[in-house]
């Protein structure tokens, strides 16, 4: 399986997304410069987080026009696997690739820390290694992770499965003590209508290593190779 | 020419910042405070185009880039 | 130009001194220059012949002092580049901005010596916390290190923080950062190569930061002086990122010769030390450098933008070093060359408006100020703890200790920073130290900032003899040895003698305490005049260590792991509440003789710590230091959510064993079938061992003295700090 990590400049998290892809899943991975305007090649891609272009006017949005974003749009159409995490979910939901919008956490503030999660739906390429239910600790690290969107589209989101994943407490329950950043609905990642996008505040790549406190993160990561394979 | 654009939080929008003002001028007895938003101001300086082209283009601007439709509005000013 | 020296801060001899060195007057703008280059901050002749006593050699050292990083071999063909520095007075105007900067500076230090950044780790010094100042400065302060920081993708991932109304005027931003870099990579800001070209990439250069020279400025332009002032820098972490990339990229193609970051002083600063250390002259043309607005040739010079370097490079190199500068969007303009002699000639348009010897401007006068022991000291150090009423109930206090500023979690804080980033954090803050895994080996960094400002103040060679152990022993607590350290000396006014004496004093301290432990420094900066109506803050000189764990398997970390363990302390425990602060919160002093260090036991328990580590006989270590043995016992508990059970046997008065800040002391936990193995390791170094009791249920019992529910303590200390920043 291949994998491309898309590099805009302020992107932050493109090399550990490429260590643990390279040497955790040791899968083949390559970056994908932001000017590149053809990303055939690859099997899934990766929109890493970080602050992209200093996510000085809003997040992600200078992001989305990059020549590489046009190339992504196509992809995704095809049915292409795309996966943005934090700065990469905020650049999907500018692009339009994904619905709503980021608002500031309503602390006013950077969180950096581990959060649960509560896996939603169990059937998508990101989510199959899972059960609907289960509790996956994983770290935010993100100042706009407050997710909106208006009614139509969060009734469209709940009815359709296509939110993934859900802050909770430890024991599953979603509830507001558990939000970090006051998300609509506690959502933490949502899916397009075909599945084969997917926008996640949180970093799977942080927790794909015991070393570094958590493996849970690999249960993304081996939806994702499973499904590949599967399909392959 | 030197053209004003403000972004705001829409309506029925989340703004966190600005519950978080609103509640700091009540806490300093600005009472009288009933919401705050806030949102961003931007000038731009165009050149080589006229005021009613640069309406219609600054707007496209908004509308692509400066701000989010779907959490934020904005207002143009042109200075002619 | 004479009435205009002093004005620029430079004394009589000093401007005698230039005009001798050049035979003839300096114009403005090179007058602007030297009052720069000679000011305390950029030529440290009040600081220079003191600091020749520290030691900075060891075999392991590849570059010491006197580059814009320290750098060390940790074996394996990677080498540690790491600096600590200030930011305290642009901090104090504007504290976002002031400590965003402050990142922004250090981290050019590193990566400009071919090293990746890896980490950075800010020690802070506030005011009374109760004052809303203090509030507005500190959360300015860590919201500019969050804001900088994580843009940069660098993880934050320790620093300390104390408030002490001794800070209210002017508060203490240190910064720490490291790097890791193949050893081949290692280069230096020298330029050499006569023809070379001198290139500057990243932002434009506008008006920041031109406070020195302001006079400069209103003199020429009155009529405009608002506009004119000098401004605040402003920091620009996404060019930096991008500078990062770009510089880092660069050296890895081996297309520089030499790079240099542009700091304080900026121009003037960058090109006279690269010529300087190259020994080689420069001519610059000033009409090349990329401005945001229009400005003045000595604005140029002396301008502080950030995000901007100065690179040293061959012709047939050029074309390629534009070029990935382009790729990143970086501007990257050639302004000058390298030339024959010692000159820096600057031209503008044409005409030369600058000729002086660069090594005139890089090396600056020295100094040798007068020193007096002051007299507060015997006052302040007579006082005896023992006269006081004591606390009858022993839990009361240290809930109040846990709870205090001092001593509560900084998790509100370090959850602010993203200290994750770079997937190299083992070990997170809170801990003793922070623990970097080194991708590609079994190695890990252990990284720690220590300095008690309170022991300084009482006794400036102990109390910073203190602050070395300190930060070794947390070091070793964390399963590393320690290697190197660099500091931050941070004073007041040196032209007074009694803070002279006690820099010279903190110096001899750190010396001493340095060549017994074997600790090379190998970089550093020195903070004078953080004084505010006449009143200085007390010496506060931090230290930044750097330890190398051997295997990442075999680090240790505060919190007891699990039931049923052995708990002991390691070291010994004297009736030291002098300086503590028990002394300081419950009774509002800081007086005393502050705790005494025997180098000879600290060396002797650090051994021990660090072999029964590597045996696998100790499970977790914790140093006890601020709050005395309680407070290291509490931390404990909450961090692994277990209590314990302890007997204590002592002839101490309960608070004095409870609060004192003994030296030399570890909290260990063992299991029992290695207690002897443990006896037999602490015995052949001489070092006493008790055991206190065993880890267990949800409670901290401590004789008859504590008795406290491990989660109502974690509640504490974890609520008390941002409570008291909100007011």
């Amino acid at each position: 399986m291949k994998f491309g990590v898309v590099v805009f400049p302020g992107s932050n998290c493109e090399m550990d997304c490429y260590h643990v892809i390279d040497k955790v899943l040791r899968e083949e991975v390559d970056y994908v410069w932001h000017q590149e305007t053809d990303v055939s090649r690859y099997d899934c891609l990766v929109l890493p987080g970080g602050f992209s272009y200093g996510d000085y006017l809003r997040c992600g949005a200078i992001a989305r026009f990059s020549p590489v974003m046009e190339a992504v749009a196509d992809y995704a159409r095809e049915g292409g696997l795309v996966i943005g995490i934090c700065n990469g979910f905020q650049i999907l939901l500018e692009a339009g690739l994904l619905p709503g919008a980021m608002l500031r956490n309503t602390c006013l503030h950077f969180i950096c820390r581990f959060v649960d999660l509560r896996v939603e739906n169990a059937s998508t390429p990101w989510t199959n290694a899972a059960a609907v239910g289960q509790v996956l600790r994983i770290p935010i690290a993100h100042n706009e992770g407050n997710y909106t969107a208006d009614a139509e589209t969060l009734r469209e989101l709940r009815e359709q499965g296509r939110i993934i994943l859900r802050y909770c407490a430890p024991d599953g329950t979603v509830s507001e003590e558990a939000n970090p950043n006051g998300a609509m609905d506690n959502i933490a990642g949502i899916c397009n209508e075909g599945f084969n996008v997917f926008g996640l505040m949180p970093h799977p790549e942080r927790a794909s290593e015991a070393l570094l406190g958590s493996t849970d993160g690999m249960v993304i990561w081996e939806s994702i190779m499973a499904h590949y394979r599967g399909k392959g | 020419m030197k053209v004003s654009v403000f972004v705001s939080p829409k309506q029925g929008v989340l703004d966190p910042a600005g519950q978080a003002t609103l509640g700091s001028l009540k806490s300093l007895g600005f009472d009288e405070v009933s919401d705050v938003r806030i949102g961003k101001y931007i000038t731009l300086r165009l050149e080589g185009i006229d005021a009613d082209q640069a309406e219609e283009r600054v707007r496209e601007m908004c509308e692509r880039l400066l701000a989010n439709p779907i959490i934020e509005d904005f207002r143009v000013e042109i200075e002619r | 130009m004479a009435e205009l020296y002093e004005e620029l801060g430079l004394t009589a001899d000093e401007y005698r001194d230039i005009v001798r060195i050049l035979g003839r007057e300096p114009n403005k703008v090179e007058l602007g220059m030297y009052s720069l280059m000679w000011s305390e901050h950029c030529s440290y002749k009040s600081s220079k012949t003191v600091l020749a006593q520290l030691p900075t050699r060891a075999s392991y050292v590849l570059q010491g002092p006197g580059e814009n990083a320290g750098v060390i071999d940790i074996g394996g063909s990677l080498a540690v580049a790491f600096k600590m520095e200030s930011h305290n007075h642009p901090s104090a105007v504007e504290p976002y901005q002031g400590a965003a900067t402050g990142i922004g500076g250090i981290v050019r230090d590193i990566f400009t010596m071919g090293a990746r950044p890896i980490a950075c780790l800010d020690p802070l010094r506030f005011g009374d916390p109760a004052s809303p100042r203090t509030r507005y400065l500190f959360g300015g302060v860590i919201a500019g290190i969050a804001g900088y920081g994580n843009c940069l993708g660098i993880p934050t991932v320790g620093g300390d923080i104390y408030f002490d109304p001794c800070y209210d005027e002017n508060i203490l931003v240190n910064v720490m950062c490291i790097g890791v870099m193949p050893k081949e990579s290692l280069i230096r800001g020298q330029a050499t190569g006569i023809g070379n070209a001198v290139v500057l990439l990243g932002n434009r250069t506008g008006r920041d930061g031109i406070g020195g020279a302001s006079i400069l400025a209103s003199q020429e332009f009155d009529e405009k002086s608002q506009e004119k002032r000098p401004s605040v820098q402003v920091g620009d972490p996404f060019t930096e990122k991008l500078l990062i990339e770009a510089c880092l990229e660069l050296l890895e193609r081996k297309l520089l010769v030499g790079l240099q970051d542009l700091g304080a002083a900026g121009i003037s600063c960058a090109c006279s030390e690269t010529a300087a250390r190259g020994g080689v002259g420069m001519r610059v043309y000033l009409e090349k450098v990329p401005l945001r607005e229009e400005m003045e040739p000595f604005e140029i010079m002396i301008s502080e933008s950030q995000e901007r370097m100065l690179a040293i490079v061959e012709p047939k190199h050029l074309d390629e070093v534009l070029g990935v500068c382009r790729r990143w969007g970086l501007n990257a303009v050639v302004i000058g060359e390298v030339v024959e002699g010692d000159a820096l000639e600057i031209y503008w348009h044409g005409e030369k408006v600058v000729d002086v010897p660069a090594s005139s401007l890089a090396s600056g006068p020295v100094y040798d100020r007068p020193a007096e022991r002051p007299e507060y000291l015997d006052e302040a150090r007579a006082f005896d703890p023992s006269s006081l009423r004591h606390p009858e109930d022993c839990g009361e206090t240290l809930l109040r200790l846990a709870g205090g500023a001092n001593l509560s979690s900084r998790r509100m804080v370090w959850e602010q920073y993203d200290h994750m980033v770079q997937l190299n954090t083992v070990v997170y803050p809170g801990s003793d130290a922070a623990v970097l895994r080194i991708k590609g080996t079994s190695k890990a960094l252990a990284v720690s900032c220590d300095g008690n400002s309170r022991y300084v103040y009482l006794d400036p060679y102990a109390g910073t003899q203190i602050a070395v152990a300190e930060s070794a022993r947390n070091v070793v607590a964390s399963g590393g040895v320690p290697m190197a350290f660099t500091n931050c000396l941070n004073f007041g006014n040196p032209e007074k003698p009694g803070i002279f004496w006690q820099f010279r004093e903190a110096v001899r301290g750190m010396a001493d305490a340095a060549r017994y432990l074997e600790l090379p420094v190998v970089s550093g900066n020195v903070s004078f005049y953080n004084e505010s109506f006449g009143a200085a803050i007390y010496p506060t000189p931090i230290v930044g260590m750097v330890g190398l764990i051997g295997n990442v398997a075999n680090r240790t970390g505060i919190a007891f792991p699990d039931e049923g363990l052995l708990v002991v302390m390691l070291g010994e425990t004297l009736d030291e509440l002098g300086g503590s602060e028990y002394l300081w919160l419950l009774h509002g002093l800081t007086a005393g003789e502050p705790p005494r260090l025997d180098l000879r036991l600290e060396k002797g328990a650090q051994t021990v710590c660090i072999e029964g580590i590597r045996r696998g006989i100790i499970i977790s270590a914790h140093d006890c230091s601020e709050g005395g043995a309680a407070i290291a016992l509490l931390e404990c508990c909450c961090a692994g959510g277990i209590g314990a059970r302890l007997e204590v046997e002592t002839e101490l008065r309960p608070v004095s064993w409870l609060f004192s800040e003994s030296q030399s002391r570890f909290v260990l936990t063992l299991r029992d079938e290695d207690l002897d193995a443990m006896r037999e390791l602490a015995g052949s170094r001489g070092v006493p061992l008790r055991v206190l009791g065993r880890t267990g249920g949800d409670r901290l019992v401590i004789n008859d003295w504590i008795d406290l529910e491990v989660r109502e303590m974690n509640r504490v200390r974890e609520e008390a700090l941002e409570k008291l920043m909100r007011g």
